[in-house]
């Protein structure tokens, strides 16, 4: 699997109804992403980001064109299918990370486990491992309201990640958080990029993210007007 | 199973919300089985009483008998075949032999039931053996409710008009003997009760009838031309009627509490679908689809209910229990009601009250917590993960 494809994208169109007209939010995009990539869509508001980041997470699906994921056309999926991939396939980390506020750090971090099925000694396992990785060992059973916004998206990250997928895509991850935190978090996804070999795809506008980036696909308009691959910022790991 | 793991975290980490649904749920559970419970009961003691004290095993009544209708009265006895006498001398019937009189306490016009009854019989409980004199004087016992309405009191004369079977009037001095105490109203009201074989002279017959009381333990079966024999489901129709209507009111009182218990779910379940879009849209993008999302929403829905019969067990059934040692006791003048009613009614719980209560509660609050969820389906997911609101 090693730098083989994982998402192709082909003449992928995906317009909403906006009363009697239709608005165009993806139009005839082709792109690829292989195998332990840490790639960033990169736009203004409204130029895609988020619904491209979407079918491709099969949250949503093309009006027109070709979506594949780990082979798996995206518009073929039924609804069951389609949450199969997410759950064992896909992570995802959200801008406001989206962590449930009933449930404490761990129990946060173990739910997507539990859609897996796995024993419970995997997921103590699988849990800890993940949680020592991001450095939250010491909240455990901390609710999310009582984590900062950077200890918070560390969960988030976790929750993404305890499942080992293939695919993380990341939704504005440090748009709610300061230079500091914003660092430490890219800092803990590469690290989780390089060794642990799992593609990232953000979708950002944020210049501390760029910086980051090693592919950065530019949009506007729902079309890609660029597509660089940038110098490594990190050669050999930030860690 | 996952569903059952993830609402039952949910619910304890709504904490308060969950446990403040879950009260008034429990004590929704507990003055339901509160309520059915005294009125079964009160039916149950209702029946007993009237066996024990009224009906026996059951009833003949001569044909022409029909106690609503005073006319029939007069015309409905008939004379004992050698067949009843031989059953009446083996305890397996004792005969009730009921005229129309007139009674005059303090002067006063009072129409009565005359009904003979033999001192001796050992059938029915009415304490007939009270009609005992050793002089020439007609021995008579009443009812509490009655004395307390003649101002009769024992050793009090009081002078009573009849017909015969010839269509004579006549009158006598009877003698209050005994004043009895008995939850059946129609014993009591309205009745004067005297010696069998005192009522047939009186009305110059030889050994008539109007009603046979047959044994509860004897069980005395068979056909006796001229009567019509009254089963249980005939003689307590009264009561069943009556314990009907007041489970109506049962009914009302359990579908306001169900209502107010349902109202708090189902807005929880509106808020938590409003309010919790966020989570709904994680959990699809986690890997769950819609489905078990309405799934884990309407169980999470429906565990209230889980609860709620738990924590009834632990607060409410030891109310419960203690409430049926001790009793209810019948406020002062219910006896003039001219109800079947003890003085204390103690509820009767059973297996199938709770566990009915307990089943239908749960599936109401399957139906009220499924219900705002199907809001789920209309969702769009990538909506939802913003907490749009749809």
């Amino acid at each position: 699997m090693e730098n083989s494809v994982l998402i192709s994208i082909s003449d992928l169109v995906k317009t909403f109804p906006m009363g009697r007209r239709e608005f165009t939010a993806l139009n005839n995009l082709s792109l690829s992403f292989r195998k332990g990539e840490f790639a960033g869509f990169v736009g203004p508001s409204g130029s895609g980001k988020t619904t491209l980041l979407n079918i491709i997470g099969s949250l949503d699906s093309p009006t027109r064109g070709e979506v594949s994921v780990l082979g798996q056309s995206v518009r073929s999926l039924n609804p069951r299918k389609a949450a199969d991939l997410r759950s064992r396939h896909i992570g995802f980390i959200f801008q406001t990370y989206n962590l449930l506020p009933v449930y404490n750090v761990y129990e946060n971090v173990e739910l997507p486990l539990l859609l897996l099925k796995m024993s419970s000694d995997e997921r103590k396992k699988a849990v800890n491992r993940i949680l020592e990785w991001v450095g939250l060992t010491d909240k455990l059973k901390s609710r999310p309201a009582q984590l900062s916004g950077g200890e918070c998206q560390r969960v988030s990250i976790a929750r993404a990640m305890v499942k080992s997928p293939e695919i993380v895509l990341a939704d504005e991850p440090t748009a709610n958080l300061d230079a500091k935190n914003s660092h430490n978090i890219l800092q803990t996804m590469e690290k989780l990029n390089r060794e642990l070999n799992t593609t990232f795809i953000f979708a950002t506008h944020d210049d501390k993210v760029i910086k980051y980036l090693r592919r950065k696909i530019s949009l506007d308009d729902g079309r890609v007007v660029g597509d660089e691959i940038l110098e490594d910022p990190h050669p050999g790991g930030t860690a | 199973m996952i569903a059952l793991k993830l609402a039952w975290r949910n619910l304890t980490g709504a904490r308060l919300r969950t446990w403040l649904n879950v009260f008034v749920l429990s004590f929704a559970f507990i003055v339901i089985i509160w309520n059915k419970g005294l009125l079964n009961g009160w039916d149950q003691q209702a029946r007993r009483d009237t066996i024990e004290w009224e009906i026996g095993g059951g009833q003949y009544w001569q044909e022409n008998y029909d106690p609503y209708d005073p006319f029939t009265i007069e015309e409905s006895h008939a004379s004992l075949s050698d067949a009843v006498e031989k059953a009446v001398a083996e305890d397996k019937l004792t005969p009730i032999l009921v005229s129309q009189a007139t009674m005059y306490p303090e002067g006063r016009i009072q129409n009565i039931l005359l009904k003979g009854i033999d001192p001796d019989q050992r059938i029915i409980q009415l304490p007939s053996s009270s009609l005992v004199t050793e002089n020439d004087e007609i021995p008579a016992m009443i009812g509490t409710r009655f004395a307390k309405n003649c101002k009769l009191t024992i050793g009090d004369y009081v002078t009573v008009r009849w017909r015969d079977a010839n269509g004579t009037f006549d009158a006598a001095e009877v003698k209050i003997t005994h004043i009895f105490k008995t939850n059946v109203p129609t014993l009591d009201l309205g009745v004067l009760w005297i010696p069998l074989a005192k009522h047939r002279e009186m009305l110059d017959l030889e050994n008539d009838a109007t009603i046979l009381v047959t044994s509860v333990d004897t069980g005395f079966t068979g056909t006796i031309t001229g009567w019509d024999f009254k089963d249980h489901y005939f003689l307590l129709t009264e009561i069943r009627e009556m314990i009907e209507v007041k489970s109506i009111g049962g009914y009302i009182m359990f579908l306001i509490l169900m209502s107010l218990a349902m109202l708090a779910i189902f807005d929880t379940q509106v808020l938590s679908i409003f309010r919790r879009q966020k989570e709904i849209g994680t959990h699809i993008a986690l890997g769950m689809t819609q489905r078990q999302v309405i799934t884990l929403f309407t169980v999470e829905g429906a565990m209230h209910s889980v609860l709620a019969a738990v924590l009834a067990a632990l607060y409410g059934f030891p109310l419960l229990a203690y409430q049926a040692s001790v009793g209810w006791t019948m406020p002062g003048g219910t006896d003039d009601y001219g109800l079947t009613i003890a003085d204390t009614i103690y509820p009767a719980y059973s297996l199938g009250l709770v566990a009915g209560t307990t089943l239908i509660v749960l599936i109401t609050t399957t139906i009220v917590s499924y219900l705002p969820t199907r809001r789920i389906t209309k969702m769009r997911p990538t909506d939802a993960i913003r907490g749009k609101i749809q």
